[in-house]
C-alpha cells in the first residue's frame, strides 16, 4: 500500500493528498470562523457532556488519587502539626467573619441610602451622624461633612425611608440640623390620599409630629402618608414625611388636630443623605445670558462707526 | 478476533490515552512542560502504520480534542491535520533516520505546530501566551524516543501474542 502511494503514480498521489488537505483546513477553517462567530463550542461541549465529563474525571483520577496517597501516608506528626495550624486558621477566620458580618450589615444600609439615591436621580452626598441632641427643646443633629465639603444651610436632609429634616448651620468641618421634630420646626406636606395641604410641626413629645390645623370638614384618617408638597420652596416635593396616628377634634373645635409617626428612622439613623440640589428659588428667574456669536468675532470697524456714533449722539 | 480489529483497538486507546494525558490536571509550575500528547501519538502512528492514519483520521481526533479541550472548535483539528500531513510527506526519510535525528524531526514539527496555534490565536483575537509557550516542544522531543520505543513494544508484544 505504502508503495503505491509512495511510487507509482507519484505526482498525482501527492497532488490528491495536498487537495485532501487544503479540503481538511478549509473545512477547520470554517468551523472555528463558525465557532468565533456563534460560540458553538459551549453548545456542542453541552450536548455531548455526556462523554465528556466522564473524560474530565477520568483526567482527574490521578491527581485525587495523588492526594488521597499524600494523605493516607502522610505521618502523624506532620498530620498533628498540620490539624493545630489549621486550628490558628479556622480562629482567625472566624474572628474575620465576624469583622465581616458587622460590614456586611453596614454595607447593606449603605446600599439601601445608595439605592434612594438611584431612584431619586438626584445629586446626593453621604454624611455620618456624629452626634444626636433628642432633648426636650431641640431635636438636632451633627454630621461629620461642612461648608468645606459643600453643605450650605437649608439643604434638605433624608434617610432612605423619608425627610428627616434641613441643615441650620454649616461649620467648616461639620453641620447641624434640626430635625422635623423639632418643636420649632414646620414642613409644608400634603395628604397623598386626599390631596389635602397642611402643615406638619415638630412637637413636644418625643418623636412626633402635630398638625393642629386641619379643617373640621377635611378628610383626614390614621394611617394617611404625608409627603412634602414641595410649597416654600424649601422641601422638594414628594418625599415621604410621616404617617398619621392619631386624629382628635381641637379643644375649641374649630380645627381637628392629628399627629404623625416621622417615616424616617430618626432614632436608628448612622448615614444619612443631604440633597445637593436646592430647592428652586421662589421670585422671578434669573436673567438669560445673551445668545449669539460673541463679541470679538464682529467686524471691528462697524464696532468703532457705532461706538462714534453713539458718542456723537 | 483479526489483526486488524485488535490493531484497531490498540490505535483508539491510545488516541483515547493521548486525549486524557492532555487533560491531565497538573500543579501550575507543570503546565508550560506539558508535551502536546495527541500531536505525539499521532506522529507515531502517521510514521509506523501509514493506513491506520489517515488526513480525516487526524481530523477526527483534532476534533474531538477540540470538544474536549480547545478554545475554538476546529483548532486543533487544523493543527493536527497540517502535523499529519508533513508527516506523510516525509515518512519514508523519517522512518529511517537515526532516533536522535527523528527526535528533532519531531522538534520542528511541533515547533511548527506551536507557531500554527500561535497563528491561530492571534486571528481568534486571543492574547499571546508567555514565552513558556515553547517549552513544550522541547520536552515533546525529547520523551519522543521514550514514547517511540514504548509505543513499538506494546505492539512487539500485541504481534508475539498472536502469532
Amino acid at each position: 500500500m505504502t508503495l503505491t502511494r509512495d511510487g507509482g503514480s507519484l505526482f498525482s498521489a501527492n497532488m490528491a493528498g495536498t487537495l485532501r488537505l487544503i479540503v481538511y483546513l478549509a473545512l477547520a477553517s470554517v468551523l472555528m470562523v463558525l465557532d468565533h462567530r456563534g460560540h458553538w463550542m459551549g453548545k456542542v461541549r453541552y450536548g455531548a457532556a455526556i462523554v465528556i465529563e466522564p473524560i474530565y474525571h477520568l483526567a482527574g483520577l490521578p491527581a485525587s488519587g495523588f492526594r488521597a496517597a499524600r494523605v493516607a501516608f502522610a505521618d502523624r506528626k506532620k498530620l498533628t502539626e498540620e490539624n493545630k495550624q489549621l486550628r490558628v486558621d479556622l480562629l482567625l477566620a472566624n474572628a474575620r467573619l465576624n469583622h465581616m458580618a458587622a460590614v456586611s450589615r453596614q454595607n447593606k444600609r449603605l446600599k439601601k441610602l445608595l439605592d434612594t439615591r438611584r431612584q431619586l436621580g438626584m445629586n446626593v452626598q453621604l454624611a455620618r451622624v456624629i452626634d444626636i441632641d433628642l432633648g426636650a427643646f431641640s431635636h438636632r443633629l451633627t454630621l461629620d461633612i461642612g461648608a468645606h465639603q459643600g453643605v450650605k444651610i437649608g439643604q434638605v436632609v433624608i434617610d432612605s425611608h423619608g425627610i428627616m429634616g434641613q441643615v441650620i448651620q454649616a461649620l467648616p468641618n461639620t453641620c447641624t440640623v434640626m430635625l422635623i421634630t423639632d418643636p420649632d420646626h414646620a414642613i409644608p406636606v400634603t395628604d397623598t390620599r386626599t390631596g389635602m395641604r397642611t402643615v406638619a410641626y415638630g412637637s413636644h413629645e418625643a418623636g412626633q409630629l402635630s398638625l393642629p390645623t386641619i379643617p373640621v370638614s377635611a378628610d383626614v384618617k390614621v394611617g394617611d402618608t404625608l409627603v412634602s408638597s414641595g410649597l416654600g420652596g424649601r422641601f422638594p416635593p414628594g418625599f415621604p414625611v410621616a404617617t398619621v396616628t392619631h386624629v382628635e377634634p381641637q379643644l375649641s373645635g374649630m380645627f381637628l388636630t392629628a399627629r404623625a409617626e416621622p417615616s424616617a428612622d430618626m432614632q436608628r439613623a448612622d448615614e444619612v443623605l443631604l440633597l445637593r440640589d436646592l430647592a428652586p428659588p421662589v421670585g422671578p428667574p434669573a436673567p438669560v445670558s445673551e445668545e449669539g456669536p460673541p463679541a470679538d468675532l464682529a467686524p471691528q470697524t462697524d464696532v468703532k462707526a457705532t461706538a462714534s456714533s453713539r458718542s456723537t449722539r | 478476533m483479526n489483526r486488524q480489529r485488535v490493531r484497531a483497538i490498540v490505535f483508539w486507546s491510545t488516541v483515547v490515552l493521548s486525549l486524557l494525558l492532555m487533560l491531565l490536571p497538573l500543579p501550575q509550575a507543570l503546565i508550560a512542560f506539558k508535551p502536546y500528547w495527541p500531536a505525539l501519538i499521532l506522529l507515531y502512528w502517521a510514521l509506523e502504520s501509514s493506513d491506520v492514519v489517515g488526513l480525516g483520521v487526524a481530523f477526527a481526533i483534532g476534533l474531538g480534542a477540540d470538544v474536549v479541550n480547545g478554545f475554538l472548535l476546529g483548532e486543533q483539528a487544523l493543527r493536527l491535520t497540517v502535523l499529519v500531513f508533513i508527516v506523510l510527506r516525509f515518512r519514508a526519510r523519517l522512518r529511517f533516520f537515526p532516533m536522535w535525528q527523528q527526535a528533532l524531526a519531531v522538534l520542528a514539527l511541533l515547533i511548527n505546530d506551536r507557531i500554527i496555534e500561535l497563528i491561530l490565536r492571534s486571528f481568534a483575537g486571543y492574547p499571546l501566551p508567555p514565552v513558556s509557550f515553547a517549552i513544550a516542544p522541547l520536552i515533546g522531543a525529547l520523551i519522543w524516543p521514550f514514547v517511540f520505543l514504548l509505543l513499538d513494544d506494546v505492539r512487539a508484544r500485541l504481534r508475539a501474542h498472536e502469532a
